[in-house]
C-alpha cells in the first residue's frame, strides 16, 4: 500500500540578497525561466511525484505568491479531499505570532499534518530550482526504515564549506551535521529537503518549541537533536541538477544554466513537467531585422533587435537595432530602440527608452533594473 | 432578461479543410500557432458577456471535445451556466426534424431553461477578436428581430464566395441576403436573434420540412422579420478552404494583421498547455515568423508559423510553411509551402516544396 505523505511546503522567506528582486515579493514568487516563478518547481515536483496534499507555509509579502498559487490548480492540486493548502501566521483564542523558524512554521500548523494522519512528512523549501521524483526519496527513506532522510548533493570540496554538510558511514547512515564547516569532512551537502516520519518529527517539534533559546530551524536545532538521540538518519544521494537561488548571481547562473545544452534538467521534458500559471498571450512575433541566438523567449513577444544568450519573459518587446546580452528580461518589458543591454536583470513593466546603455558585466554581480533607475536616466 | 445566450452551430460546416480534416471538424483545425478556430468564436462570445455557450455539432467531434473540456480556459466552468457541447443523441420517436433543425428541436431545453431573452449564433469560420456589446446595443436600441453582423470586404477574395452580402434600406433595415459579388457588404454568419422568435422560427421550419434554420427560418421571413445589421470594423479572416486556411494564417505575419487581431482586444483564450518558452539554439536563424511556447530551433525558419512544441534540427530551412504541433523536422530537412499537420515526423535530408495556391499538406502522425 502507499504510504499517505503531506508535503510542507516553507515559502515564508524573503530572500534578502535577491534585493530589489524581493522588494514586494517573496522569493518564491521570483519570476524564474521565462516563463515560471521559482515556486514551479517544487510544487510541479510534489504533483508529479504524486503528492497531493501540500501545505505552503508563507510569510512574507504573500500577496503574488498567493495569486499565483491559488487554489494550486495549474498542478493540479484543486483537489476535494486533498489538494493544496496555504498555511499563513494566525491568531488563535491562545495568541498567535509569525513562524519564528522553519521549524515553528510546521509546529504551528501540527493541526493541520494531524488532521490528514501522515505516516510521512515531506519538508521542502521553495526557493530552489530542481526537478526530483520525491517518491525515490522515500523509498529509500522506507528501505533503510529510517525516521529522517536528507537529500543530499555532492559539492565540490572548495565549496564544502558553504552549505551545510553531512557526514555520514559508508551506508549513507548520518552521524554528524556539520553546517558551514570551516574544514569539511565530507562533500554531500543538504538539500534541505527532509522526509520524517511524523510520528518522530511531531514529538520533536513540541519539545523544539518549548526551548527558549532555539532558533526553531531543521539544521540548526531538529536535526541535530534528533542525532544526538540516535535516531535513525540516512542521506539520499541526488544527482541531477539543484541550485539555491540565494543572491542575485546565483539567480541570474541558474537562469543563464537553462541554455546549457547539455544540462541534466530540461523544461521541456515531457515526463516530468514544470508547471505554472499560463498567460494566453498570443505566439511570439520574430521580426524580419531580428536575431536571436541561444536565449529562451516566452509567448507574446516582440523581437525586432539582436538577442542573444538571454531570458525572455511573456509580453516583450526589444525594438530594432537594440541588443539583449545575457540578460533576464521580465513580464512585459519593453527594450527601445538601439539600446544595448548586458548582464541586466529588469525588472517586470520597466520600459527602457530609446538609446539606453546599460552594461552590468563589469559590476560584481549583474544590474537589477527598475522603473526608478529608469526615471532617474532621465 | 436582456442577456445573450450563446450557440455555435458546427452542424453545416462540411470538412473543408482536406487532409486537415480527415480525423476532426473544421471548428477544431489549429490556426495561429496555438489556437483552434473555435477559440476565436468562444473567446468574443465570452467577451460579450455570455455565460453559457451551446455548441451544435454532429461528427468528428473527438478532437473538439478534447480541446474544449470543460470550458475552463474560457471561464466557461461554472455551477451556472457554462459550456453545453450538443452532439447528436436522439430518441424522440416522433422527430420529423431535418437538419440542422434536429438539432435545435432535440435541445429545446437549452433555450427554455437559460434566462436569457436573446440568442448569439455563430460558426467557427469568422476569425475575429471583438466583442459584440455594441452590436447587442443596437439590437436592443431598435428592437430588432435578428441582428446581422457583417464586414465590410476591400475585395473579394475565394473564401467571400459562398458568404451572403447584406442589402438595406435607408433607415438601416435588412431587405434581401443576395449572393451579388459587386456588393461588399459581407455577412459574417455571426447574428442575434430573440429567443422567442427563434423557437417559433424552428416549429415553422420543422412543420414545413424545412432543413436549415438560417436559410428556411431567417432569409426566406426577412420581410415578415424586423432584421437589423450591424458592422464590424476591426481585423477579420474568413477561413473555408485549405487555400484560405494557408492564406490567412501566413497574413498574420504581416505585423499590422498580428498586432490587429491579438492586441486590440483581449487576449484570445485557448487551451493551456504548460510548454516552457522556445528554445532558439546557437545556430538557429529565425526571421519574420510567430512561435508557439515549446519550440526548440537549431535550424533556420523564415515566413512561417511554428506550433506548440516543434523541433528544427540543425541545417533545416522551413519556409513559408505552416507547422503544427510537435512536428519533429530533422536536421537538413528543406520545407517550402508546406502544411505540416500535428506529429509528423521529417527524418533528415528530406525536401518538400509546394506553392503558395497550392501548398503541400502532410496528414496527421505521418513519418517521412
Amino acid at each position: 500500500m502507499k504510504k499517505n505523505v503531506v508535503g510542507m511546503l516553507l515559502a515564508g522567506g524573503e530572500g534578502k540578497r535577491l534585493g530589489l528582486l524581493t522588494k514586494s515579493l517573496a522569493k518564491p514568487a521570483v519570476p524564474f525561466g521565462g516563463k515560471y516563478r521559482i515556486i514551479d518547481f517544487t510544487l510541479s515536483n510534489c504533483s508529479n511525484s504524486g503528492i497531493h496534499t501540500v501545505g505552503v507555509l508563507t510569510q512574507y509579502s504573500p500577496l503574488v505568491l498567493n495569486t499565483h498559487i491559488g487554489i494550486g490548480k495549474p498542478w493540479d492540486l484543486d483537489r476535494q479531499e486533498a489538494g493544496l493548502t496555504i498555511l499563513s501566521p494566525y491568531t488563535a483564542k491562545q495568541g498567535g505570532s509569525w513562524y519564528k523558524g522553519t521549524a515553528d512554521a510546521i509546529y504551528q500548523n501540527i493541526h493541520y499534518i494531524d488532521e490528514h494522519d501522515p505516516d510521512y512528512v515531506l519538508v521542502i523549501s521553495g526557493d530552489h530550482i530542481y526537478q526530483m521524483n520525491y517518491d525515490q526519496l522515500i523509498q529509500h527513506h522506507e528501505e533503510k526504515q529510517s525516521d529522517a532522510t536528507i537529500s543530499v548533493l555532492e559539492v565540490p570540496w572548495e565549496e564544502a564549506s558553504r552549505f551545510g554538510i553531512l557526514n555520514t558511514h559508508e551506508n549513507l547512515e548520518i552521524y554528524e551535521f556539520d553546517e558551514k564547516p570551516a574544514n569539511p569532512k565530507s562533500n554531500l551537502a543538504s538539500m534541505g529537503i527532509y522526509i520524517f516520519n511524523w510520528k518522530a518529527l511531531r514529538s520533536y517539534l513540541i519539545a523544539d518549541a518549548k526551548l527558549e533559546e532555539s532558533d526553531h530551524d531543521f539544521g540548526k536545532d531538529i536535526i541535530p537533536a534528533m542525532l544526538n538521540d540516535g535516531k535513525r538518519m540516512y542521506a539520499y544521494r541526488f544527482d541531477g541538477y539543484w541550485k539555491d537561488v540565494g543572491t542575485i548571481q546565483s539567480y541570474w547562473e541558474a537562469n543563464m544554466d537553462l541554455l546549457e545544452e547539455d544540462l541534466s534538467m530540461s523544461l521541456n521534458n515531457r515526463e516530468w513537467r514544470t508547471y505554472s500559471q499560463d498567460t494566453n498571450f498570443p505566439p511570439q512575433f520574430i521580426d524580419s531585422n531580428a536575431v536571436v541566438e541561444n536565449s529562451l523567449i516566452n509567448s507574446g513577444s516582440w523581437i525586432s533587435g539582436t538577442v542573444k544568450h538571454s531570458i525572455l519573459f511573456e509580453g516583450i518587446e526589444v525594438n530594432s537595432g537594440a541588443l539583449v546580452n545575457k540578460s533576464i528580461l521580465h513580464p512585459n518589458v519593453k527594450i527601445g530602440k538601439n539600446c544595448t543591454i548586458d548582464h541586466a536583470i529588469i525588472m517586470e513593466n520597466v520600459s527602457i527608452p530609446d538609446g539606453t546603455e546599460i552594461d552590468g558585466s563589469k559590476e560584481e554581480e549583474p544590474v537589477v533594473i527598475n522603473n526608478e533607475y529608469v526615471a532617474q536616466l532621465n | 432578461m436582456n442577456t445573450l445566450m450563446g450557440l455555435i452551430n458546427i452542424e453545416h460546416e462540411h470538412d473543408f479543410l482536406e487532409e486537415l480534416t480527415y480525423f476532426r471538424c473544421g471548428a477544431a483545425t489549429p490556426f495561429a500557432g496555438r489556437y483552434r478556430l473555435i477559440d476565436f468564436s468562444l473567446s468574443n462570445m465570452v467577451k460579450s458577456g455570455v455565460e453559457e455557450v451551446g455548441i451544435f455539432t454532429n461528427h468528428k467531434y473527438r478532437s473538439l471535445m478534447d480541446h474544449v473540456r470543460s470550458g475552463g480556459a474560457w471561464e466557461l466552468a461554472r455551477r451556472r451556466g457554462g459550456l453545453f457541447i450538443l452532439p447528436p443523441d436522439w430518441n424522440d420517436p416522433t422527430d420529423i426534424s431535418r437538419g440542422d433543425l434536429r438539432h435545435f428541436h432535440n435541445n429545446r431545453d437549452y433555450f427554455h431553461r437559460s434566462k436569457s431573452d436573446h440568442v448569439l449564433i455563430c460558426g467557427s469560420q469568422y476569425i475575429s477578436n471583438t466583442s459584440y456589446d455594441s452590436a447587442f446595443k443596437h439590437h436592443l436600441d431598435t428592437d430588432a428581430d435578428v441582428t446581422l453582423i457583417k464586414v465590410q470586404i476591400d475585395e473579394n477574395k475565394p473564401e467571400h464566395m459562398s458568404q451572403l452580402r447584406v442589402e438595406q434600406d435607408e433607415e438601416g433595415r435588412v431587405t434581401n441576403l443576395t449572393n451579388d459579388q459587386n456588393n461588399h457588404n459581407v455577412f459574417t454568419s455571426v447574428y442575434i436573434i430573440k429567443k422567442e422568435v427563434l423557437m417559433n422560427l424552428v416549429d415553422q421550419c420543422i412543420a414545413f420540412h424545412k432543413d436549415n434554420f438560417f436559410f428556411h427560418g431567417v432569409k426566406e421571413n426577412i420581410e415578415e422579420l424586423k432584421v437589423e445589421a450591424y458592422q464590424y470594423d476591426g481585423y477579420f479572416a474568413f477561413v473555408n478552404s485549405v487555400e484560405s486556411f494557408f492564406r490567412n494564417n501566413m497574413n498574420l505575419l504581416n505585423p499590422k494583421a498580428y498586432k490587429e487581431l491579438f492586441f486590440t482586444n483581449e487576449f484570445v483564450q485557448t487551451k493551456v498547455s504548460n510548454e516552457p518558452p522556445v528554445k532558439y539554439r546557437t545556430t538557429a536563424e529565425v526571421t519574420d515568423s510567430l512561435l508557439a511556447n515549446g519550440c526548440v530551433i537549431d535550424g533556420d525558419v523564415h515566413n512561417s508559423l511554428l506550433f506548440r512544441g516543434v523541433k528544427v534540427g540543425k541545417g533545416a530551412v522551413v519556409k513559408n510553411s505552416i507547422i503544427m504541433q510537435r512536428c519533429i523536422i530533422e536536421e537538413d530537412v528543406h520545407l517550402e509551402n508546406v502544411i505540416l499537420d500535428k506529429d509528423v515526423h521529417i527524418s533528415s535530408g528530406q525536401t518538400f516544396i509546394g506553392s503558395s495556391e497550392k501548398p503541400y499538406v502532410v496528414a496527421k502522425r505521418q513519418v517521412i
